[in-house]
């Protein structure tokens, strides 16, 4: 038996509960966009709901992170896993909180149908956010540095895709006044997908701190 | 000769001790291997391993306490300023002035905290009582004991607390003003408040001296050193700044020994 056994069963544990909370989140992510494209009230109200789990499960886990380090205090990889976890989780409440704030558009837009053009730049924006959460999320499992990077290049077409939505965005509201509201509210949902995006890559980033102990801003 | 360069951001180029190619035998045990370390001056170098791996061995080759030892032979140099302390020219009772030692165990002399104090400075040939008064004073002062021994400085100092009465060996070696201050485990006999003390004054003394230190604890290492070197079997593992050490340590066995999945 390793004399830490107790800490390194503490420490797979950790990894198991992100993992746990990162499903939840991904599901999340996924529901809003789908909710959204639906114009699916219930399935926002759904997303809204489910973010209170989500919340607590951040709390209960980082907790679990804090007494890792006030009792066990971690040192070299095993410390880095525990400020990894941290990171990680934070990132994903946020990612949540995003989903929520996705949700909550879709509520205002419920009722009207969407004319707008644009909107086809947001679910490729989705597909793509959600590929990164996924691969991020891989590359923690699998300490895959490799994957890690390549999911963090995704970010720049997110944001290029960011970038279009946004233009056009603002030309239909200078060349209709009757769809101001709803791209104002489409706006808002493409800058959450922006931010989901530069969340993943935050994970992206722990995931290279964790395996290499290096510190890497890759967006 | 400059030899200055970056070490994980602590750039380092005052090579106090130089250790090259440091063999140590014990008979027919070889208790060193190879060992090569740069020791900085003004800097706290820890040197950490599990017991036996010869880390306290290698302290005591840095002011030739192996010599007290039979059967001992060390093969390669140990430079200090750049010249090598056992070549045959070199006194080794002022070796150990320049470099001093601190034991596990507190082991004031069985007198009174001044006579401690005065103690080196005497048997270095100091004879007024105004310039004994002064070193005893300025020595108690640098190892933060004054304050709690002024008013009993005639007493004995069987006396004092265990912590009081490591900073009082450390007030004694600093009397003999001393350049390098060796620890071997200086606070593992003492409880947590009086190792913080000692914690705090190694920080201290480090302006003025340079400071080696044995610990068996991981945490003390991480707090107080700057620099830490990981021995095992009498081979000197891996060296750099206690941060990278302690972070991203390079060698898979120094990370095993400090995270406690050793053995």
């Amino acid at each position: 038996m390793s004399p830490r056994s107790a800490f390194d069963k503490a420490l797979k544990e950790l990894q198991q509960d992100i993992l746990r909370m990162a499903s939840l989140v991904e599901q999340a992510v996924y529901e809003s966009v789908q909710s959204l494209v639906k114009l699916d009230v219930a399935g926002a109200a759904q997303v809204i709901m489910g973010d209170e789990m989500i919340d607590e499960l951040y709390l209960e886990i980082e907790d679990k992170c804090v007494k890792l380090v006030a009792t066990q205090q971690p040192i070299a990889r095993d410390l880095r896993i525990v400020i990894t976890g941290i990171k990680i989780l934070l990132s994903l409440e946020r990612m949540a909180d995003h989903a929520v704030d996705i949700a909550r558009a879709t509520m205002c837009l419920s009722g009207h149908p969407l004319t707008v053009k644009p909107l086809e730049y947001i679910p490729e924006m989705a597909r793509l956010t959600q590929r990164m959460i996924k691969d991020g999320l891989d590359a923690y499992v699998h300490n895959d540095v490799e994957k890690a990077r390549e999911m963090c290049a995704l970010d720049d077409d997110v944001d290029y895709l960011f970038a279009r939505a946004f233009r056009e965005l603002i030309n239909c509201m200078t060349e209709d006044p009757k769809v101001v509201m709803q791209s104002a509210y489409l706006l808002y949902v493409s800058r959450y997908l922006e931010r989901i995006a530069d969340h993943a890559t935050n994970i992206g980033e722990a995931v290279i701190y964790l395996v290499t102990g290096e510190r890497k801003e890759l967006n | 000769m400059f030899r200055g360069r970056a070490l994980g951001g602590l750039f380092l180029n005052n090579i106090k001790i130089l250790v090259k190619d440091l063999n140590l035998f014990y008979k027919d045990f070889q208790a060193l291997k190879d060992v090569n370390l740069e020791i900085q001056a003004n800097k706290i170098t820890a040197l950490i391993g599990p017991s036996g791996c010869g880390k306290s061995t290698f302290l005591r080759t840095l002011n030739r306490m192996n010599d007290l030892f039979e059967g001992v032979r060390v093969e390669g140099t140990v430079q200090l300023d750049g010249r090598d302390i056992y070549s045959p020219d070199v006194d080794v009772v002022s070796l150990r002035k320049r470099v001093g030692m601190v034991f596990q165990k507190p082991n004031p002399f069985p007198m009174s905290v001044y006579d401690n104090v005065a103690y080196g400075p005497r048997v270095h040939g100091i004879r007024s009582k105004r310039q004994l008064d002064e070193i005893v004073e300025l020595s108690l002062r640098s190892a933060v004991l004054w304050d709690e021994v002024k008013d009993r400085l005639f007493k004995s100092a069987l006396g004092l607390s265990g912590g009081q009465q490591q900073r009082l060996c450390i007030a004694r070696l600093l009397a003999v003003e001393p350049e390098v201050v060796l620890m071997d485990e200086p606070s593992s006999a003492l409880d947590p408040i009086s190792t913080l003390k000692i914690e705090e004054l190694i920080q201290v003394l480090k302006q003025e001296y340079t400071i080696v230190i044995v610990t068996h604890n991981m945490q003390q290492a991480a707090r107080v050193s700057d620099i830490t070197a990981y021995f095992l079997n009498g081979e000197l593992v891996e060296w750099g700044t206690t941060e990278e050490v302690f972070t991203r340590p390079k060698d898979q066995r120094t990370e095993d020994y400090i995270t406690g999945r050793f053995g």
